[in-house]
């Protein structure tokens, strides 16, 4: 009696737990294309379901779903909805460091023979390069940012200086004084907590001080002494009471709220910081951010280095396994188009060079009241912007350099050691 | 009453089988849904965890054996997080029942708006996690935090602390806000489990000339075993395996102070792509947590004090 | 005597002070975020009262239409979601929970030990490993997005412990009494349902508020399983306060205030029960 019990409950277990699983639904009807994207990434939800819809409009036989999550789970819910049978998504937004990982696990569907020329000469070449992989296009831009250098000008003027500086260690004798008169306590903050805004700004600092990630071979050598200068520069700077010591557990958002309270000179930041600082409900220093080129290093200018930022755009990919690949793609042609590009011109910056010039550039610039000042900020700071290093073991590696500048930062580990035992997780991990 | 249909045993099954019968179809129910559930993720995880396994599409899957494991146990960053989430683990439970504990205690001496405490002990259990963790790190903010103005303005400080950059501090913060998220939840149990505490025990003993402490110590607490117990192991495993308010107040920095091992299996299984490894990691927390439970039961489990 | 009884009433009185204070010094301040602007909350020294109070944080949340951001607007439709999910797994977990309880506390029988064993182990495995396998079993049964999935989910998570507690309370009610109910000619589920249940009433409320708040509170499954409003929960909703670009502290602690009340509010209904358990249903002497 007893086994038959065990063995009726086992076989209600399994037919719960196994049985449909191999069910698939029937397909009729109009295509469906299932697109993921950020939430709040440029354009908001609500302008993007209505590019959606539009999109519709002109094309009947498709129908567009979009999903929206916080950058932070996009990349979890790229790699558990495509685990699904079906997968659960036709194309997604990808950001910058994500491809060779991406296209290692089969997700990117190559794209080079569907992009036209004029897109290839129209848009911005540095925006391309997110998306393409050894001669290979794998995506379509969509959101080009870089990290910009932003200062309070009038704390500048208060202090006495009537130009920004021009490399860091102007930057730092600029904010000894800043600190001296009491304007700010903390003249600069950055993004250094434990996560990925830490390698931007390293970035940021490395390529400007003439250093690199990787050489030629692909070994890492930001272990050399140029690397080992700056995280000795970003902690002494902590040392010396310059930059904000609540960096080490600030991300970007932090940064944003630190500046716009009008605590400290210098902030280093994403585009968004400056419309916030604008933005009177938010910010106490409403008219009063400026952008610069973004500093570099003594030595790195006279290694050559003109400018030194960090990439950080997005790009729309093609899921390799959607069935709809050429409507796929003609939704993300739609979106990228110069037409609706210029339209939401207002939330973003079109991915089309040649909408930065001539009359199409003052009607970009004419778009919002903050244009006239962010389109050439742009237009100056996004060909210095640098790539991280594009292997696809880049989170895991990302996460060995976080650790090491952490180390360094707060005293546990020296620089040299810390950046040393970093770069020996990489080599192992290439190694794999 | 009538309907005891099964008062005399019928000839053919015994009572020992009806009782079997009978257990089973009251167990039938929640079976199927943790198991139906449960069962094929657990066991197709236990599988990818002999496994290479890079997350991805038609991606090769290599067999290592106990390769994964061994990695693990072989790392110096998988007993340095270990050590941490016992560290965690081990205060903020100890906490959580000291206090809840002493307010559960307090409550049931009933003083004056003792139900307001009690209704007001639910606040910050109610409080979701992620805004639990958001007022936290907002309170520890070093600029413009709650928790230096306070200190401030009580003397205690000269200048505001970065209290979330501190390597040996960060933790402790974290640890903090968790107690206190978590602490009515034990207060709760306990204060319930003293509520249908037999008062009898309790007066004879004072009649007998035991001090409120004594008769706290000797009498309340053994009876209060089980539902210690179950508060005990209830928030242990969960302790053990924090993550929600690790990845909000601190994303595991300083420099690692505050990585705890769940969050290490998830870094390992979605951004870093080692499904393998993930999988290895959990059945090590898996057994971890067991033994934690079944050392606190055969400690303190005892069945039926009369 | 009358001194003394008075003079420990106000110790105890007292004690509850401290308590107290430790209870709501975060919960004013969040309260106090959620009526500041963003403006105000950012002010050294902190302002512990603000002082230009504002209810925008909570009109954009209830009266969505006028919202100026979105996010703000799905934060209704979500809390009722988390209301129905979090209701439908605690009477689910209660009801099918409390008789797995009851069998494995009170009947003996030759697996009683290893079932115990098997249902704990379950919970020992962190869930953030199982949402894969979870998530393509899901997938392919059409559950995406749809409430059911949580629920069924849930249920998975809190059956286990909501189990364990019942029976560690079924366990101190006295045998005795359920032998005279016995006697009187109670079949086992009478007993449960008239003697054991009344008794341990207490420890019922709180399992089920536990039970509550674990799929009330519960994140990264509602995250990864639900995308649409469909079926979009609280804690899913909060964390879009806060995007890559655009942080509001002060909308997102208007949300935690309002994201906590149906379970304060839920606590203060079943107060009661809390307490009468001892007298429902005993029989002395």
């Amino acid at each position: 009696m007893r086994t038959t019990h065990k063995i009726s409950l086992l076989i209600m277990v399994l037919i719960f737990a196994v049985g449909v699983m191999g069910c698939q639904p029937a397909k009729a009807g109009p295509v469906t294309i299932h697109v993921l994207t950020m939430d709040q990434a440029g354009l908001k939800p609500a302008d993007i379901d209505q590019i959606a819809r539009d999109f519709e409009a002109l094309n009947p036989d498709i129908k567009v779903v979009m999903e929206y999550v916080g950058y932070d789970y996009v990349h979890d819910k790229i790699v558990t909805g495509m685990a699904a049978k079906p997968p659960a998504y036709d194309a997604a937004m990808i950001d910058v460091i994500w491809p060779d990982e991406f296209i290692k696990g089969g997700y990117m569907l190559d794209v080079t023979s569907r992009v036209t020329p004029e897109m290839k000469s129209g848009m911005f070449p540095a925006a391309w390069n997110g998306v393409t992989r050894n001669g290979k296009v794998y995506g379509m831009p969509w959101l080009m940012d870089v990290k910009y250098f932003m200062y309070n000008q009038d704390m500048l003027q208060q202090a006495g200086f009537d130009k920004p500086p021009a490399t860091w260690e102007e930057l730092v004798e600029q904010a000894k004084v800043i600190k001296e008169k009491g304007l700010a306590e903390y003249p600069v903050i950055w993004s250094w907590n434990q996560k990925e805004g830490v390698v931007c700004d390293f970035t940021v600092l490395l390529f400007g001080n003439g250093g690199a990630f990787l050489d030629a071979s692909g070994k890492p050598v930001f272990n050399d002494e140029k690397g080992v200068q700056i995280l000795t520069w970003m902690k002494q700077t902590l040392d010396d009471g310059l930059s904000n010591p609540s960096s080490v557990s600030s991300d970007e958002m932090a940064v944003d709220t630190d500046f716009l309270a009008g605590k400290s000179a210098f902030a280093v930041n994403w585009l968004f910081q400056y419309s916030d600082s604008n933005d009177a409900t938010k910010s106490q220093i409403a008219g009063k951010a400026a952008f610069a080129p973004m500093p570099v290093f003594d030595a790195g200018a006279k290694a050559g280095v003109k400018g030194s930022s960090v990439d950080g755009s997005s790009s729309f990919a093609i899921m390799a396994t959607t069935p709809n690949p050429d409507q796929v793609w003609k939704f993300l042609t739609y979106l990228a188009s110069n037409d609706v590009q210029m339209k939401y011109s207002a939330s973003m910056l079109p991915v089309w060079q040649t909408d930065f010039e001539g009359d199409t550039l003052a009607k970009l610039e004419a778009a919002t009241p903050a244009n006239p000042v962010t389109v050439p900020a742009f237009l100056a700071q996004f060909p210095f912007a640098y790539e991280r290093p594009t292997v696809p073991y880049y989170n895991e590696a990302s996460a060995a350099l976080q650790l090491a500048i952490q180390e360094a930062l707060t005293g546990v580990k020296p620089p040299q050691q810390a950046l040393d035992e970093a770069a020996a997780k990489w080599v192992e991990l290439a190694g794999k | 009453m009538a309907g005891n249909s099964r008062s005399l045993p019928t000839p053919r099954l015994s009572l020992r089988q009806q009782d079997a019968r009978i257990a089973w179809l009251l167990l039938v129910p929640s079976l199927v849904v943790i198991l139906g559930v449960t069962l094929w993720p657990i066991i197709s995880t236990f599988f990818l965890s002999f496994f290479i396994a890079p997350t991805g599409l038609n991606q090769v899957r290599t067999f290592v054996g106990l390769g994964n494991y061994l990695e693990m146990l072989q790392s110096r960053i998988f007993w340095e997080t270990i050590g941490r989430t016992l560290y965690f683990t081990v205060v903020s439970v100890g906490l959580e029942l000291i206090l809840g504990l002493a307010i559960a205690q307090l409550i049931h001496s009933h003083p004056w708006g003792w139900q307001f405490l009690r209704f007001c002990l639910i606040i910050p259990w109610a409080v979701p996690t992620i805004v639990n963790g958001a007022m936290w790190r907002w309170i520890y903010s070093a600029d413009f935090g709650a928790l230096n103005g306070l200190l401030m303005q009580l003397g205690l400080i000269k200048h505001y602390v970065p209290w979330l950059t501190l390597p040996y501090m960060a933790m402790n913060l974290v640890i903090l806000a968790d107690v206190w998220h978590m602490m009515p939840f034990v207060a709760l149990i306990l204060q319930a489990a003293l509520a249908t505490l037999p008062e009898e025990l309790d007066e004879a003993a004072a009649v007998d000339g035991a001090n409120a402490f004594q008769r706290f110590w000797q009498i309340r607490l053994p009876l209060l075993r089980p539902a210690i117990l179950v508060a005990l192991i209830a928030r242990t495993v969960d302790a053990f395996r924090v993550f929600d308010i690790v990845y909000i107040i601190t994303s595991s920095g300083p420099a690692n102070k505050t990585l705890t091992i769940t969050y290490l299996t998830y870094l390992n299984s979605f951004p870093w792509g080692k499904q393998g490894t993930g999988a290895a990691l959990s059945f090590l927390i898996s057994i971890f947590t067991i033994i934690m439970a079944f050392t606190y039961i055969r400690f303190l489990y005892r069945p039926e004090e009369t | 005597m009358h001194y003394r009884k008075f003079l420990r009433r106000l110790f105890l009185f007292l004690l509850t002070l401290p308590v107290l204070f430790f209870i709501f010094f975060p919960i004013l301040w969040l309260f106090s975020a959620s009526l500041s602007n963003q403006i105000e909350l950012y002010a050294v020294p902190p302002h512990w009262i603000p002082q230009h109070p504002t209810l925008q944080n909570y009109l954009d949340i209830i009266f969505p239409n006028l919202a100026a951001s979105s996010v703000p607007r799905t934060f209704a439709v979500s809390l009722l979601n988390s209301f129905k999910i979090a209701s439908a797994v605690t009477l689910i977990c209660i009801v099918i929970g409390s008789l797995a309880a009851y069998a494995l506390v009170r009947i003996p029988f030759k697996y009683n030990h290893s079932i115990q064993v098997a249902i704990l182990g379950t919970r020992m495995i962190p869930e953030v490993s199982l949402i894969i396998p979870l998530f393509i079993i899901a997938s392919s049964l059409q559950l995406i997005n749809k409430p059911i999935v949580l629920i069924i989910s849930y249920m998975s998570f809190a059956l286990p412990y909501a189990i364990w507690m019942m029976a560690a309370f079924f366990q101190t009610v006295p045998i005795e009494l359920e032998e005279a109910a016995r006697l009187d000619g109670c079949t086992r589920l009478g007993i449960l349902l008239r003697v054991v249940m009344p008794i341990s009433l207490p420890g019922l409320t709180s399992t089920a508020m536990f039970v509550f708040l674990v799929a009330w509170d519960e994140f990264f499954y509602a995250l990864i399983f639900t995308s649409t409003l469909a079926a979009k929960t609280v804690p899913v909703a909060i964390a879009e306060f806060v995007g890559r670009y655009t942080v509001n502290i002060n909308g997102m602690m208007a949300g935690g205030i309002l994201a906590a009340l149906p379970p304060v509010l839920l606590g203060l209904i079943f107060q009661r029960y809390i307490v009468s358990g001892m007298t429902a249903g005993a029989v002395k002497g």
